[in-house]
């Protein structure tokens, strides 16, 4: 074996462990809080596992939403349980139902390891296929192709899920709150840490968070990562009480959410009358398609992740 | 050159290893929460430095240069603001006791 | 034994422990976490499987990546609906606790706001 390859299995074989311990930490640690912190590391390792997996796109990805936003969603969460009863709705289970439920996670393990042991070699994949009918995208990065092309469906589905959870989320509004502000009110912070970060972070971070949509097209990036640059920079002017949630009535705010799925859906059916099929894109319109449904989509991705951070309309409900 | 640019990146990204090395023992070793703190920003911010002065040696280019700067700086400036916040809580949580 | 099936193995006991955790832990904020653990194992797997796809000059098999990526973010998209039920569920908890305890406290949806 190559010196090098070795060092590689070595960095690998620490990396395995430290993101197994990671996760028993998550499930194990007694105080909720320290729980999360130990996901949000979690996310964290996982990045660089992407990293080591191939995938820099996936990787930016749960940087940025399976640790970021899911992290600031979960503290928001646990630091808000602290403060009140705790809601413990199960009698801890007794040693037997331990056991049992214990050696049946270890048969479904054991299963997927003898799985994964035996994966056909050579690995089918859809690789050559993907880069080969890239050109007629206009992409240099084929998990855009794969995204906004070739499985656009299912993208757009994804799209129209997150409006879907959102109007779920705003249906738990107490009665008389639908349409109000969603979070707390928080007074402004205008000197000490809170107030520079949010002085000096949205700028920058707005700047790369449109870097990361565009350069998405031909590199690892792309309309889900730039949108959570942007959504979380959204949250942390809330969080120093420069702006405040929008009110969930407010059109223009119901209108970002939706323009990035609509727009996706009126490109599928023109597509219909225009090339092939729905979702199909005419020749030679590919790229510029692409690029106005990722726009669009960015701009709603971001602003439904930030809601769905917020919460419920739970305060000045419009008249 | 490349050879002598190995060497730079090699020296200065295991010197900034041993300063995360520092900052986690001191994490995991220090009494209090404002100790702890202080041992870990000033040992991440200067072990990041190092790492990212490393990687300079290996960059592609001027513009990849200045993008790994600016993650250093981002990360500083983040830590720098994040620490306040923790060391504020910490204080208060102790005046209220 | 190679880095690729490392993270292989690792998948699948992310899976059993997720599940493990999922099925037996008390507290909802708990179950979350562990249902977002179950999450990450499946997804890894999916990364083991592009990982070995890789061709054609890409790092792994771009199908499977796309795919994961629209797993994260529906992942999140429910864990966050979770979390919202999770917190109003405490909070009507909250009231109908006080109004148990007070009797003269008869206003309904008393601890509605949030706090």
């Amino acid at each position: 074996m190559m010196p090098g390859s070795m060092a590689e299995l070595l960095f690998d074989s620490i990396l395995v462990l430290t993101l197994l311990a990671v996760a028993l930490s998550i499930l194990a640690l007694r105080q909720a809080f320290a729980a999360v912190l130990a996901f949000v590391t979690y996310g964290l390792l996982l990045a660089i596992a992407w990293v080591r997996l191939g995938s820099v796109d996936v990787a930016l990805t749960e940087a940025a939403i399976g640790a970021g936003v899911t992290g600031v969603l979960l503290i928001a969460a646990a630091s808000r349980l602290r403060r009140s009863i705790p809601i413990a709705d199960k009698a801890s289970p007794g040693i037997p139902m331990r056991i049992a439920v214990g050696a049946l996670c270890a048969t479904i393990s054991a299963a997927l390891v003898a799985a994964v042991l035996h994966l056909p070699t050579p690995a089918p994949g859809q690789a050559l296929a993907a880069v080969a009918n890239l050109p007629s995208t206009g992409l240099g990065n084929p998990v855009t192709g794969v995204l906004l092309a070739y499985r656009a469906i299912d993208t757009l589905l994804e799209a129209v899920v997150l409006v879907l959870v959102l109007l779920g989320d705003w249906s738990m509004a107490p009665d008389g709150q639908w349409g109000g502000r969603p979070g707390p009110r928080l007074a402004p912070e205008v000197n000490g840490p809170l107030g520079l970060l949010v002085s000096v972070l949205p700028p920058v971070g707005i700047l790369i968070g449109i870097h990361i949509f565009w350069i998405g097209a031909d590199m690892p990036g792309g309309a889900f990562q730039g949108g959570t640059i942007l959504g979380a920079m959204w949250i942390l002017t809330w969080m120093a009480g420069r702006t405040a949630p929008p009110h969930t009535s407010s059109e223009r705010l119901r209108l970002v959410l939706v323009v990035g799925p609509a727009l996706f859906l009126v490109a599928g059916f023109a597509g219909i009358v225009f090339a092939e099929a729905f979702l199909a894109y005419p020749e030679g319109w590919a790229k510029p398609l692409i690029i106005g449904i990722e726009a669009a989509l960015t701009v709603s991705i971001a602003a439904a992740l930030a809601m769905l951070v917020a919460g419920w309309p739970s305060r000045e409900a419009p008249r | 050159m490349t050879y002598t640019l190995h060497v730079l990146s090699i020296i200065s990204i295991s010197a900034g290893l041993l300063f995360f090395l520092a900052g986690t023992v001191g994490l995991l070793r220090l009494p209090d929460t404002l100790s702890r703190l202080h041992a870990l920003t000033k040992a991440d911010n200067l072990g990041l430095g190092l790492i990212v002065l490393g990687l300079l040696f290996q960059a592609p280019g001027l513009l990849g240069g200045i993008k790994l700067i600016l993650v250093w700086l981002l990360v500083l400036f983040g830590s720098a603001a994040t620490s306040q916040l923790i060391a504020r809580l910490a204080r208060e949580r102790r005046s209220s006791r | 034994m190679n880095g690729v099936t490392l993270f292989g193995i690792a998948s699948a006991l992310l899976v059993g422990l997720g599940l493990y955790g999922l099925v037996l832990s008390a507290g909802p904020l708990r179950r979350i976490l562990a249902f977002n653990v179950l999450g990450s194992g499946i997804f890894l797997l999916f990364g083991v499987v592009a990982r070995r796809g890789a061709a054609g000059g890409v790092g792994g098999d771009p199908v499977p990546h796309a795919i994961i990526i629209t797993g994260l973010v529906v992942a999140f998209a429910a864990s966050a609906l979770a979390v919202q039920l999770m917190l109003r569920l405490s909070e009507v908890r909250a009231a109908d606790r006080a109004g148990a305890n007070n009797p003269d406290n008869e206003k309904p949806g008393a601890g509605d706001q949030q706090p």
